[in-house]
This record gives structure tokens, sequence and C-alpha cells, in this order.
């Protein structure tokens, strides 16, 4: 069971697994999400599934090291098998009623905008992709998102890749060179997305989120996940991961996500000096 | 002649300044002396009334007397024959509302330790595992259980006795439910869950882990699709309850489910675990039932050097089971009684660095008929903390209700059953445990769980 069928490294960073779970595929769509463990004394990892294929049996997933749990999975070659597969999770992105869409992407955040990207342009949606990254080499999904956009906007930090600047910087110059859209989505690190919600509610523009909080279970026993949206406590997992960027308390999911930043950066060195590599 | 001590034999533990720092049981069980001593207790009354106080109508009077006589195993074999679970029931039964609150050796003394009497006869069969599982013959039925907790282990054994094919879908990694990601280690050792789990799937019963019923697989694809003729829901509580006062969100304030979660199933106590969990100095857990004992329990355990239980009524109206409650004590657990929490405040970081709480008095009483707790004016007070555990309670889980189709559900989001059969809205499909009453106890939920395995009997048998 959840045998990892392919294995590919997007960057020096950025792995794509595609695993063998045929239950998780007859019912997986954009937007949800599985909780796997690589190993059986693993921690419990939520990942947004990056693609799936029905007649395969396959869901894949798209992943950043950046912890002791990210770091065990990436060891796990093509062949072996995941100790622990559970999904799909949360709500599906909605799709439908959409003509003119701006999908914002940010970082390894473009993994869950592509398949939203690429759902809406299939279904003959005007898709405009701005997507950023740090620098060229962190780049993952370029081809992807030019194949499956009307509009293709790349920009960087530090301008070795597209333009030099924001995704807000893109976003802007397109609404004010008079593109109107339906609706923004926006996926990345919170604080990208908590500057698009708040230029996008400038323009009036409906904002769609996909938040990634700590979570255990994922069926909405734990509440770990919790978040506030429009001044209601609510949990990602059932209750999201999508929600209205201009309802979602930014600053305090920024807090809660660095809970347990001091463990995990012990919890990293210990296992990359386990696998005899230097930290970062 | 009857042992007319008015005590029950004492049950050995482990002294409580050093279990208050490890994850060992607590209570350490009978000797074969002792339980035949406690055994003498019983009068063996013409009518028990401890059977009537037993959700699952143990046989308790038949089964002491076998005690009483050294058979011990046969002892074992009554009690299962309405139990599925005894060495987890006499751990963790409230015992003291149940069999042992009816007790007429109550009256003037203690009650006879029949929950003593039943772990000591489980565990003395489990360790001796000799024991021959008699494999029923299979009717050709099969059945499809939602959720490993203690309403779908029960509604499992039952059904798996009567040659029944069961598969048992559970959500989680591991199986066990509650039992496992919420009772903690040190009431109830996991090795023991995990034996009766075996005992199970010795009996034929299946255990899919990693599926998610009304996301992975809906109730109606179970039986449309796959082949089941019935589905019994015993998917558990559901959603935690937060009291919606400023700060709750902080860093360091977690539901006791986490908490819980965290250190039970995901191992978070032991130095090698991969899952993380704060290592706080004061915690003040929020609630007084048997949830919010376990997770102040833990808090000790995991190194806490101030560990409160925070509770708007009085010791009387604690809902904890009473060994519970003793043992925290013991323990060294503060009871901040008559207190509620208005708001939890922040340190520069976004950290919890205290609650500000507000002493309460007893009023009137209220429709549950306990007297409901009022604010006393003017006495705010700041409890120092670095972490909150909120165990108030759950609200039902939306996943099932809102992926089957005519599945009828009560105001407060329980599913709607026939009390004497557990049956729901939907024909086939049946319900019980928490996900019906809303936070329970382990041994209503396997009644529950019983219930519905006889009325699943008595509909496919006659097909």
């Amino acid at each position: 069971m959840y045998r990892i069928l392919e294995k590919q490294s997007l960057n020096t960073q950025v792995t794509k697994m595609k695993i063998y779970a045929p239950a998780v595929a007859k019912k997986a769509a954009p937007g949800q999400f599985v909780i796997l463990r690589s190993h059986k004394d693993s921690e419990r990892l939520p990942l947004t599934v990056a693609d799936y294929n029905r007649a395969e049996g396959s869901v894949t997933v798209i992943f950043q090291v950046v912890g002791a749990g990210t770091e065990r999975l990436n060891h796990l070659m093509v062949g072996d098998s995941l100790s622990d597969f559970v999904g799909p999770l949360g709500n599906a992105t909605k799709l439908d009623g959409l003509k003119k869409v701006a999908v914002v992407g940010g970082g390894v955040g473009c993994a869950i905008a592509y398949p939203v990207a690429k759902a809406l342009f299939e279904r003959g949606t005007e898709v405009h992709a701005i997507v950023g990254f740090r620098s060229r080499e962190l780049v993952i999904l370029e081809e992807e998102f030019r194949a499956h956009s009307a509009k293709f906007l790349p920009v960087s930090d530090d301008g070795s890749w597209g333009e030099k600047g924001l995704v807000t910087d893109a976003l802007r110059t397109l609404i004010e060179g008079g593109e109107s859209y339906d609706e923004v989505i926006a996926i990345g690190p919170l604080p990208m997305m908590k500057f698009v919600s708040l230029l996008t509610k400038k323009y009036n523009i409906p904002t769609v989120v996909s938040m990634n909080p700590i979570m255990i279970d994922g069926t909405g026993m734990c509440g770990g996940c919790r978040l506030t949206v429009g001044g209601e406590v609510k949990f990602a997992c059932v209750d999201g991961p999508e929600f209205d960027g201009h309802l979602v308390d930014f600053d305090e999911a920024i807090a809660r996500s660095s809970m347990y930043r001091p463990t995990e950066r012990r919890a990293h060195e210990d296992t990359c000096n386990l696998f005899g590599k230097e930290v970062e | 002649m009857a042992n007319m001590s008015p005590k029950k034999t004492p049950m050995p533990t482990q002294e409580p300044s050093v279990r208050a720092h490890n994850f060992d049981e607590v209570a350490l069980g009978y000797t074969a002396e002792m339980a035949v001593l406690e055994a003498d207790r019983c009068l063996n009354c013409k009518t028990p009334a401890c059977v009537a106080g037993c959700p699952v109508g143990i046989d308790i009077p038949k089964f002491i007397q076998k005690i009483k006589v050294g058979e011990f195993e046969e002892a074992y074999r009554i009690v299962t024959n309405s139990s599925s679970l005894p060495a987890i029931c006499g751990r963790v039964c409230p015992q003291e509302n149940q069999c042992e609150g009816k007790c007429i050796r109550g009256i003037k003394g203690e009650a006879v330790g029949i929950g003593r009497l039943e772990r000591f006869v489980a565990d003395l069969h489990n360790q001796n595992d000799a024991a021959i599982v008699e494999i029923p013959t299979k009717n050709g039925h099969r059945v499809a259980i939602v959720g490993s907790g203690p309403a779908g282990l029960s509604c499992a054994g039952e059904l798996a006795k009567r040659g029944y094919d069961v598969t048992v879908f559970e959500a989680l990694h591991t199986a066990g439910g509650v039992l496992v990601y919420g009772i903690p280690e040190f009431r109830l050792p996991k090795s023991i869950v995990a034996k009766e789990i075996a005992g199970l799937e010795a009996l034929g019963v299946k255990f899919v882990l990693n599926t998610v019923v009304g996301k992975t697989v809906t109730v109606e694809e179970l039986m449309r699709e796959e082949g089941f003729e019935a589905v019994f829901i015993g998917s558990g509580a559901g959603l935690p309850r937060f009291m919606g006062i400023p700060g709750e969100n902080l860093k360091g304030v977690y539901s006791a489910n986490e908490y819980l979660t965290r250190t039970n199933l995901m191992k978070a106590y032991l130095p090698d675990s991969t899952t993380p969990i704060l290592r706080a100095r004061r915690v003040a857990v929020v609630g007084g039932g048997n949830v919010a004992m376990d997770a102040a329990r833990c808090a000790l355990r995991l190194g806490a050097e101030e560990v409160s239980i925070v509770y708007r009524r009085s010791l009387a109206e604690l809902p904890a089971r009473k060994e519970e409650v003793e043992h925290a004590m013991e323990e060294g657990v503060q009871f901040r009684l008559l207190n509620n929490p208005l708001e939890i405040l922040s340190d520069e970081n976004g950290f919890v660095s205290g609650m500000r709480c507000i002493n309460m008095e007893l009023g009137e009483p209220d429709a549950s008929g306990r007297r409901s707790p009022v604010e006393i004016p003017n006495s705010e007070f700041i409890l120092d903390c670095d972490c909150v555990i909120m165990s108030i309670g759950t609200s039902p889980n939306p996943l099932i209700k809102s992926t089957t189709a005519g599945l009828e559900i009560n105001r407060r989001g329980g599913i709607v059953v026939v009390e004497e059969t557990g049956k729901t809205s939907l024909d086939g499909v049946y319900a019980g445990g928490d996900a019906v009453t809303g936070a329970a106890t382990v041994i209503l939920a396997m009644g529950a769980g019983k219930t519905a395995a006889k009325a699943i009997d008595s509909e496919l048998s006659i097909l």
C-alpha cells in the first residue's frame, strides 16, 4: 500500500512524489489535501493534492523539505511505501461559474495553485497566472503554468527570473491596467496571501486563499488547525482549507504557525546530522 | 462467611510522587489473593442491583462467585458473555455511578470493587495466551463499522461472535479511537487496547485504517458499491469546543483533544517522538470532566511544575470519575474550583502568559438540575500560566452527516436513533456512542454498540 510510483526533484528543496493510493485518487479534487506518515513513527504531515490519476490510482504531492518530517519523507525512493496516507480531506475548490480568474502562486504554494489553474483552464476559464519565487533556482512548474494560462506573469524577488518584484506588484499592474477578475485565488506563504488579500480588498475582488496550518487528525477532532475567519473560529480541516481572504485573520495565523519553530529547528538539525548533512 | 470489611480491599498503586513523572500505569491491579478477599465481600444478593446498574448487563454476582472459588477463567467467560472489552471497562468505567453505585454494601461502607475484579479476571486471561479462540461459523452477511472506538469495537465484537463478516473503518493510522488517542497510557495501557483489538482480529474482524468515512468513502457507497448490508456509525464526538473568550488562539492554548492526541497517539512524551508538544511550566486546564483530569495529569508527566484544574462549579459537581479526581489530587494537581476564565493573556511573542479569571458562586439549579455558577463581582484575578488546555466538551462532527443524505440529525447535531435498537432514519444504518449522545462514557458507547449489534443481527438473520 501507498507505494511511491514516481519521484522527481523539482529544485534543490522541492520534491514531487506520485503515490499509489486508489481510494484517495478516486475521490480527490483540486483544493483538497491528504495526511501522510512516511514511517511508522513519523509525524502526521498534511499536504495538498497536487495531482491525481483515477485510472492509475495515484495521487501526487509536492513538498518542500523544511523539517524533520519532510526530510525523512524525501529519503524514500521509488518502490518504497509510505506508512500511512489518508484523504482526500477538506473541501474542493469551487470552480464553477468563473469566467476570468487571477491565480496567484508563491514559492512551493505554486504546487497547490497549479492544479487549480489547470482545472479552471480546462473548464474554459480565462486564467491569468501570476507566479512568484525568491530566485530562478527555486522555480517549479513553469511549463505547466504556461500551458494552462491565457497570461503568464513570472516574478522573482531578485529579478533572476521574470520581472523583479512581488506577486502583488504584478497583480496591481494587471488590475490597474484594466483587467477585471471574477475572483483571485492566492496560494503561497501566509504573508503573500495576506498582502494579496489586502490589495484585492481595495478593488473589491472576491479572493480565495488556501490555509495550511498545523494539524494532526485532519477530521475536526483536534482543533489545532483553528483560525479566525470573519471573527469566528473555523477549523481549516473541515471548514476549509480555502477561505475568503478578506475575512481571514492572517496575523493570528502567522503567529500560530510559529508555535513549534524552536522545536522544529532542533529536530531538523538532528535529522540532518543523522543523514550526515550540513544544516543550511 | 462474607468478608464484612466496610472498605474495599486496597489496590496497589504507584506512589503519587513517582507516578506523577512517568507514563506507566497508575493502578497496578489485584493479586489473586486480593481478588478472592474482595470477592468475599459480595453478598450474592437474590435481586442484584449491581446488574441493573451495568449498561451492558454483566452477570456480576455470578462472575464474582467464581472468583471466590478460584475459577478465574470461568469468571472471565461470564464477563465476556456480556462485555467485549473487560480489561478496558475494568479500568475506565465510572463504576461509582453504575454497578458499584447500586451495590448494597455501599450503604454502610464501600461498594464491592466490581471494576477491580473485572479488571483482574481480564488481565489474568490476557496473560495466559493459551486461551483458544473459537472462530464462529460465518453466516455470509457483511457489516461495516465506522470508527474503531468503544462503540465500534463492541458492535464489531458482538457481530463477529455471531458469524458476521465485519469490517471496521478507522480514520486514524491506529485502531482504538478515544482509547488510543484520548485516554492516557497511565490509565489505560495501549498494549491492553492492542490486545483487545488483536482478539477481535482473531475472531475475523477486519480493520481498514486511514479511511475517513464521509470523505474517502461515503456510507451510501459502503452499502451500494461495497456490498455491506448494514452500517454502524460510531464515529465519536467530534469538534472540540472553545469558550469564545479573547486569547484562545494564542500559542500555548490547546483543546484537550489536541493535547491528548499529541501525547497519547503521537507519543510526544517519548524523547524521540517526531510530534512536538509545548513543555509548559504552569498549565491551566479548563473543565472538570475525565478528559480534563487526563490532560492535567499528562501535563504533570510532561514536566509542568504546576498544573491547575479551573472549574466553574464546586467539587461536588465535578463530572469526572471519582478515582481520577483522587488520583489527580494525590499527584499534586491543584483544583481551582468556582473559578471561570475571562481572557487568556499574551506575552510579547504571542505565547500564553496568564489567564484572567473570576470567582464564582453557586446560584439556583439550572435546567440540568445542577446549581448554576454566578460570577462574584470584583473578584477577578490573574492565574499565572504559560499553557491553557480547553476541556469543555465537543460539538458534533459534520463529516458524515454532510455526506449522508437522509440521515436525521437532532438539534444538537447528534444522529437520531431509536434508543432500543440504534436504528437511524436510513434503512440498514445504525449509530451509537458519542456520535449519537455527544460526549459520554466508554461503557455507554459500548452498550450502544452492543444494542445495535443485536438489532442488526435480528434484521439480517431473517434474510
